[in-house]
């Protein structure tokens, strides 16, 4: 299981308690031996329940995370008032205690990789694919050259061709960072395939492909790609996992997407640059993708 | 430039914000001349869309005149009077070649968000979350307006900014709504909600053929205009014991042909069932309250057609669906596809065949923005419809 996963569990965790605490407070204070405590039981239940929805459906789930160990301590604290010795079911709220300790230990774990970058800073496979209504001679062109593709992958900042075959990029790190590596085409199938990987040298190892089949029925082509980043140890390693935030695989899906935007009407769906009554015309919390 | 913008439920303010600028070569840049308040806007104003933003520019139906346009724009030039639909649609794509424009793939830079929830993005709206593009919306004195030479409809002189307003977002929607239903002659049609939506899906209902239609809300005048403008039998649901049982007795026992559903997810009700429904919204564990949904699948003949034209969000409790199989029923919804609309409904105004404008029971400036969604949420002064002036 990798960390994603862990976060994804705590958050179905946090809504299935909670749930059970909002629906039925007054079993489980009689099974612990809180006694006459179902109103403070419903409410830490629809804790749980929005820090299961936070986990589950907002793009940072460390602030979500850490508000689980939050509420770790809270159940703890009602937990230890049902352990004195005069609760008949204090062997119950003990096995209930240890049970939330077992969980802190592991939202603090999870909590901790997160807010380091969390699975990412390993590396990471992902694939994904989407269909353009064009023909694949079309695609192939203009991913056939490269200069253009920074234009839909955010993360770069240019790609030059020195030479045939051999290119150079730059990829925009945190703070004005940046990464750079040459990279050579591997495969390239007109019209089918283009592959390519980095070479000797590069401050990460990369290596990608992207395919064009034509897709059923005459709609156009599937474009299907798949990319691969081992960041090195260390501080380069997490200078890379930031390029691509908590969630590469929604990255690429977004690039994909501005893609076909491209290819198909000809320019980029954008709402940078409208204007809103705050500072910026893009929302921060929810326009994370389109910003640049 | 003016506009209204969202900063939480129930607070939305007339800023002085930047005026837009063309971002993409098919942009245009609309004066706008009029504005409406939509129920929809409603659903943001009371705090049930996800993912606003303080400082949001909210509206999605809106019209005016053309003051500059991108140079990929080739069908419309400063100075054109136009009508905009609320989907924006690329024209290009697969759904929008099927005149599924409210399908868009294009159009919406969030798609990925949307996925998250819905497993698909609908097309970008203006002013209608981030879920749905983070569009700046149209209750303001200017809007940029992407992929204009698909989406506005140009309208020449002599109809009046109110009678051709609504091409922008209800008239189709009520249009779709009842064309939904496949209404066939001698049909009887009922529709849930008296609200603008509701008012010209009457008018609709009998354009398309529908021999009887009856209305159901609680509210008299709305109740009032559904019998006086458009010929509905009404029923005000507060005054019956069950309205499904109301509407079997109405149909000899058969039920209503088609049922529409023109309320959404913030619908009224009375007894343990509303009472649930607002205990479990405000709990978070459901997002909707879908009591009118429950009702028209109940109620709907065997065979017979749900439309919904109402807007849900998001999860939704205890629907029939039992039901939904066994009386093989249809349901048909969506976001309007307002550009397939446009030209053949600006048609039936000119012919005179339906005049939209009954509905508007409140003209304001721009700046009564908020007394506008005030008086509206609250159906004050028995208000129906507003229409803000910028």
């Amino acid at each position: 299981m990798d960390g994603r996963q862990v976060t994804q569990g705590l958050g179905w965790f946090s809504l299935g308690l909670g749930l059970m605490e909002v629906l039925v407070p007054q079993r489980i204070s009689s099974l612990l031996g809180l006694g006459n405590r179902q109103a403070v039981v419903r409410i830490f239940g629809v804790r749980e329940i929005v820090s299961g929805l936070g986990i589950l459906t907002q793009p940072r789930p460390a602030a979500w995370v850490q508000s689980r160990v939050a509420g770790d301590i809270m159940d703890l604290a009602l937990l230890s008032t049902a352990l004195a010795k005069g609760n008949p079911r204090r062997g119950s709220a003990a096995m209930a205690a240890a049970a939330v300790l077992g969980v802190t230990a592991l939202d603090l774990l999870c909590s901790e990789d997160l807010s380091r970058g969390g699975a990412v800073d390993r590396g990471f496979h992902v694939r994904k694919s989407i269909i353009i209504d064009r023909p694949p001679e079309d695609i192939y062109r203009f991913w056939h050259n490269f200069g253009a593709l920074p234009r839909i992958m955010s993360h770069l900042e240019s790609i030059h061709e020195f030479a045939p075959n051999r290119s150079h990029w730059v990829a925009k790190g945190p703070a004005g960072t940046r990464l750079e590596w040459d990279a050579e085409i591997t495969e390239d199938r007109p019209n089918q395939l283009i592959a390519w990987r980095s070479l000797e040298g590069a401050d990460v190892d990369n290596a990608g492909s992207v395919r064009f089949e034509r897709a059923a029925g005459g709609r156009g082509t599937l474009v299907r790609v798949e990319l691969d980043y081992r960041p090195p140890a260390g501080a380069l390693g997490a200078t890379v996992a930031k390029l691509f935030g908590e969630n590469p695989e929604k990255q690429i899906a977004v690039d994909l997407h501005r893609l076909k935007q491209l290819i198909e009407t000809g320019e980029i769906a954008r709402t940078e640059g409208q204007p809103a009554g705050r500072a910026q015309g893009t929302s921060k919390k929810y326009d994370e993708f389109v910003r640049t | 430039m003016k506009a209204t913008c969202w900063f939480g439920k129930n607070d939305v303010r007339v800023e002085q914000v930047p005026d837009p600028e063309i971002l993409n070569p098919r942009d245009a840049i609309v004066r706008i001349t009029s504005t409406a308040i939509c129920g929809s806007d409603l659903h943001l104003y009371d705090g049930f869309i996800p993912t606003l933003d303080k400082g949001d520019i909210l509206g999605h139906e809106f019209m005016g005149e053309v003051v500059d346009v991108g140079k990929g724009v080739n069908n419309l030039k400063v100075g054109d009077r136009v009508v905009v639909p609320f989907p924006i649609a690329c024209g290009n794509c697969f759904f929008c070649k099927k005149e599924l424009y409210s399908l868009c793939e294009n159009s919406n830079p969030n798609a990925a968000m949307a996925e998250q929830l819905w497993g698909h993005s609908p097309a970008g709206i203006f002013g209608y979350s981030h879920l749905v593009g983070g569009y700046a919306g149209g209750q303001a004195e200017y809007a940029q307006v992407p992929f204009a030479d698909v989406g506005p409809i140009k309208i020449e002189n002599g109809f009046t900014d109110e009678q051709v307003l609504f091409l922008s977002d209800v008239f189709p929607t009520a249009y779709m709504a009842a064309e939904n239903c496949n209404i066939q002659p001698g049909d009887t049609v009922a529709i849930w909600g008296c609200g603008p939506i509701g008012q010209l899906t009457i008018k609709c209902a009998y354009l398309l053929g529908a021999e009887r239609v009856i209305a159901i809300d609680r509210v008299p005048e709305r109740l009032r205009m559904a019998r006086e403008q458009g010929g509905a039998d009404t029923i005000d649901y507060t005054a019956v014991d069950s309205v499904i049982d109301m509407l079997r007795e109405e149909t000899g026992g058969r039920g209503p042909d088609a049922c529409i559903d023109a309320v959404g997810m913030e619908a009224h009700g009375h007894g343990i069932q509303y009472a649930y429904d607002r205990v479990k919204q405000a709990a978070m564990l459901e997002t909707d309250r879908p009591i009118v949904l429950r009702e028209a699948i109940l109620a709907c003949r065997n065979g017979g057609t749900v439309s919904v034209p109402g807007v849900y969000g998001g999860f939704l409790d205890k629907i029939p669906f039992g039901a939904v199989m066994n009386k093989a029923l249809t349901i048909k919804t969506g976001q309007t596809h307002v550009q397939r609309y446009l030209r053949p409904l600006l048609e039936r105004i000119r012919n005179g065949e339906i005049d939209p404008s009954f509905i508007v029971t409140h003209r304001l400036p721009l700046d009564a923005a908020p007394e506008g969604y005030e008086i509206f949420k609250h159906k004050q002064d028995d208000c129906i419809k507003v229409v803000l002036k910028p």
